[in-house]
C-alpha cells in the first residue's frame, strides 16, 4: 500500500504532477461554487474549448501556450459575459456561438498545420506525463492569487451571484465582479488544462459544488467543501491515471462522479426532504388581476 | 380584514420629495413604451401603492426609481445621497441557492466590508434587524427552510439593513396567504410609522392597496392619483384595467368586485 502511494514520488514530473492534479481539482472546485451557482455550468466547457482555439494559434506561430491561449481565453471570456449581460440572449447560447467557434478555428488550424497537431492532443485529453516545474509554479500561483481575490471580493461576489439586480442598485460593480471572475476562470483553466484536458475541464468545474451542495446549506461552507473535493479528486485521480495508465482528466472526472454518486446515494433523498416546498398557497384575487 | 393604521392620509407631512418622475416616457429596446408621459411625487414619510394590470409599467416606476432603467425623454430626480432599499418580488429569488437568512441580510452591509468574516457589531446589527421583524430566531436556517411571511421578512430585513430612507417592494403580497399578508401589511404600516417612505406595486385591490394612504392607478399612463376612496373608482379603475369593475363599500373602505356580473351576484347572496 504505502509502496503504491509513494511509488510516483520516484518520479520528478510525477512529483509535479500529483502538485499540479492536486491544486487543479481544489482550484476548479472553488470557482465552479461560482460557475454553477450563476447557472453558467457550461461556461467551462465552454471557456475550454475556446482556449483551444488560442491553444492552436499558439503552436502554429510559436508564441507561448500562456500567454497567447491566455489573451485568447479571456477575450472570449469578457464576450461571453457581454453578451449574456445583455439578456437577450441566454448564457448557454452565448457561450455555444462565441465558444465553439473558437475551439472550431482551433480544428482548421490543426487541419492546416498538421505538425500542431502533437502538441495540441494532451491538451485535449490531458496527461500527467510531461508536468514540468513551470507548470506546477504556474498552479500555485493562479491558485493562491484566486483563493486570495475570492476572500478580498467575497461579499460583492456572493451578493452578485445569488441577486446581481439588488447588488446592481446596493452599489455593487456587478460588471467589474463579473470580469474578475472570468478572469480567474480563465487563468484557473489555463493553468488546469495540461492535466484536466480540453474535453472534461468542466466536469472538474461542475461535479465538486455540485457534491458540496448536497452537504450544506451555508455559502461559504461550500465553498470549503468543493475546494475539499475538488482537490481530493485531483489527488486520487492523479494516482489512478499513473497505476491505470488512464489520461488524468478522465480519472480525475470519474473519481468525482464516483463522489457524486455516493453522497447523491447517501444524502439525496434526506436533503430533498429537508427543503420541503415553500408553504405558498395559492390566494383568490379579489382584486382585478391579468 | 382589520382597517389599517393608514386607512386615512391625515397626519402624513410633506416635507419634501425623496424622488420626482416627470413627464417619462420609458421603452425597452426599440418596443412599444411602456411608460408615457408618466409623472410622480414620492415624498418623505409616504405609504404609496401602485396598481394596474400586468404590463402597465409598475416595476418599471420602480426599476427607474432605482436606476436599474433609463427615461427615454422627462426626468427622473432623486434627492441626492438618497439611501434606497429594494425588496424584490419573491418569484424572482433563487430559493435554492445555499445561504443562511444571516448570509442573505449581511449582503446589503453598507459598511464597505468585502471579507467572509463577520464583524461582531455586524452580527449584532444583522441580530437586531432580524429581532424587529419577527424573526430573531431563525438567522441560522436557509432561506427556503421557512415560510411565505418569513421569507419576505428576510428581503425586508436585507433592504432595511442598509438603513434606506425608502423602500420599494414590488407585489409583497404575491402568492402569500390571507394571514401573511394581513401580517405583511401591518409591518409594512409599523415601518412606515417610524419614518420609512415606501413605494409598492401591487395586483391586490382589495388585501392591500385598498388599505394604503396614497395610490397610484398606472396603465403606462397614470390614470388617477389619490386616496382609495378617490380612485377606487369605477371610473377611474375601468381606465387603468379596460374592464368594467363595481365599488362597493365595506367597513368604511371601497370593495372592488370584478366585473358588474360580480357585483350582482353579492347583491343577491347579501
Amino acid at each position: 500500500m504505502w509502496q503504491t502511494l509513494a511509488e510516483p514520488f520516484q518520479y520528478g514530473f510525477l512529483r509535479h504532477a500529483i502538485v499540479v492534479c492536486t491544486v487543479a481539482g481544489a482550484l476548479c472546485g472553488l470557482l465552479g461554487v461560482f460557475v454553477t451557482l450563476r447557472g453558467m455550468s457550461y461556461i467551462g466547457h465552454g471557456l475550454s474549448h475556446a482556449i483551444f482555439g488560442g491553444a492552436a494559434v499558439c503552436a502554429a506561430v510559436g508564441l507561448n501556450f500562456f500567454v497567447g491561449a491566455g489573451v485568447w481565453g479571456l477575450a472570449s471570456g469578457l464576450a461571453v459575459g457581454r453578451v449574456t449581460r445583455r439578456r437577450v440572449i441566454a448564457a448557454d447560447a452565448a457561450i455555444g456561438v462565441i465558444t465553439t467557434a473558437s475551439f472550431a478555428f482551433g480544428i482548421a488550424l490543426l487541419g492546416l498545420y498538421t505538425r500542431v497537431k502533437q502538441s495540441i492532443e494532451a491538451t485535449v485529453f490531458g496527461s500527467v506525463l510531461g508536468v514540468s516545474t513551470t507548470d506546477m509554479w504556474v498552479i500555485i500561483i493562479v491558485a493562491i492569487a484566486t483563493a486570495t481575490l475570492i476572500i478580498a471580493f467575497y461579499r460583492p461576489l456572493l451578493f452578485t451571484t445569488f441577486d446581481p439586480e439588488v447588488a446592481d442598485v446596493s452599489g455593487v460593480n456587478i460588471a467589474r465582479i463579473d470580469a474578475l471572475l472570468m478572469l480567474l476562470l480563465t487563468f484557473a483553466i489555463l493553468a488546469s488544462m495540461k492535466v484536466l484536458g480540453v474535453t472534461l475541464i468542466a466536469a472538474a468545474l461542475v461535479i465538486p459544488p455540485v457534491v458540496a451542495r448536497l452537504l450544506t446549506n451555508s455559502f461559504k461552507r461550500m465553498l470549503v467543501l468543493s475546494t475539499s473535493i475538488g482537490a481530493f479528486s485531483g489527488l486520487v485521480g492523479m494516482y489512478l491515471s499513473y497505476h491505470l495508465d488512464i489520461s488524468s482528466g478522465a480519472t480525475i472526472v470519474l473519481v468525482n462522479f464516483a463522489l457524486f454518486a455516493t453522497t447523491y446515494a447517501f444524502t439525496g433523498a434526506r436533503r430533498l426532504a429537508r427543503t420541503p416546498d415553500r408553504d405558498r398557497t395559492p390566494i383568490p384575487r379579489n382584486g382585478s388581476e391579468s | 380584514m382589520k382597517a389599517s393604521p393608514h386607512a386615512s392620509t391625515a397626519g402624513i407631512e410633506s416635507i419634501g420629495p425623496l424622488v420626482r418622475l416627470d413627464r417619462v416616457t420609458c421603452r425597452y429596446a426599440r418596443g412599444r413604451p411602456v411608460l408615457e408621459d408618466v409623472s410622480l411625487t414620492i415624498r418623505r414619510g409616504t405609504f404609496t401603492g401602485i396598481v394596474g394590470p400586468s404590463g402597465s409599467g409598475k416595476t418599471t416606476v420602480l426599476r427607474l426609481v432605482l436606476g436599474l432603467v433609463s427615461a427615454e425623454s422627462g426626468s427622473v430626480i432623486r434627492r441626492p445621497g438618497l439611501r434606497v432599499g429594494y425588496v424584490p418580488q419573491v418569484e424572482t429569488i433563487n430559493w435554492n441557492f445555499p445561504v443562511t437568512v444571516f448570509e442573505t441580510v449581511l449582503m446589503s452591509a453598507r459598511n464597505g466590508h468585502r471579507s467572509p468574516w463577520s464583524t461582531s457589531q455586524e452580527k449584532q446589527a444583522v441580530a437586531d434587524v432580524l429581532e424587529r421583524l419577527g424573526i430573531g430566531d431563525l438567522a441560522r436556517r436557509h432561506i427556503r427552510q421557512l415560510s411565505g411571511g418569513q421569507q419576505q421578512r428576510v428581503f425586508i430585513a436585507r433592504a432595511l439593513f442598509s438603513e434606506p430612507e425608502l423602500l420599494l417592494m414590488d407585489e409583497p403580497t404575491s402568492g402569500v396567504d390571507i394571514r401573511t399578508r394581513h401580517e405583511m401589511l401591518h409591518l409594512l404600516s409599523d415601518l412606515n410609522d417610524s419614518g420609512l417612505s415606501i413605494l409598492v406595486t401591487t395586483h391586490d385591490l382589495n388585501g392591500l392597496a385598498a388599505h394604503l394612504p396614497h395610490l397610484v392607478c398606472l396603465n403606462k399612463r397614470v390614470m388617477g392619483v389619490g386616496a382609495p376612496r378617490e380612485v377606487l373608482t369605477p371610473e377611474v379603475l375601468e381606465r387603468t384595467y379596460g374592464a368594467p369593475m363595481e365599488v362597493l363599500e365595506h367597513a368604511g373602505m371601497p370593495l372592488v368586485i370584478e366585473g358588474r356580473h360580480g357585483a350582482d351576484t353579492i347583491r343577491q347572496t347579501s
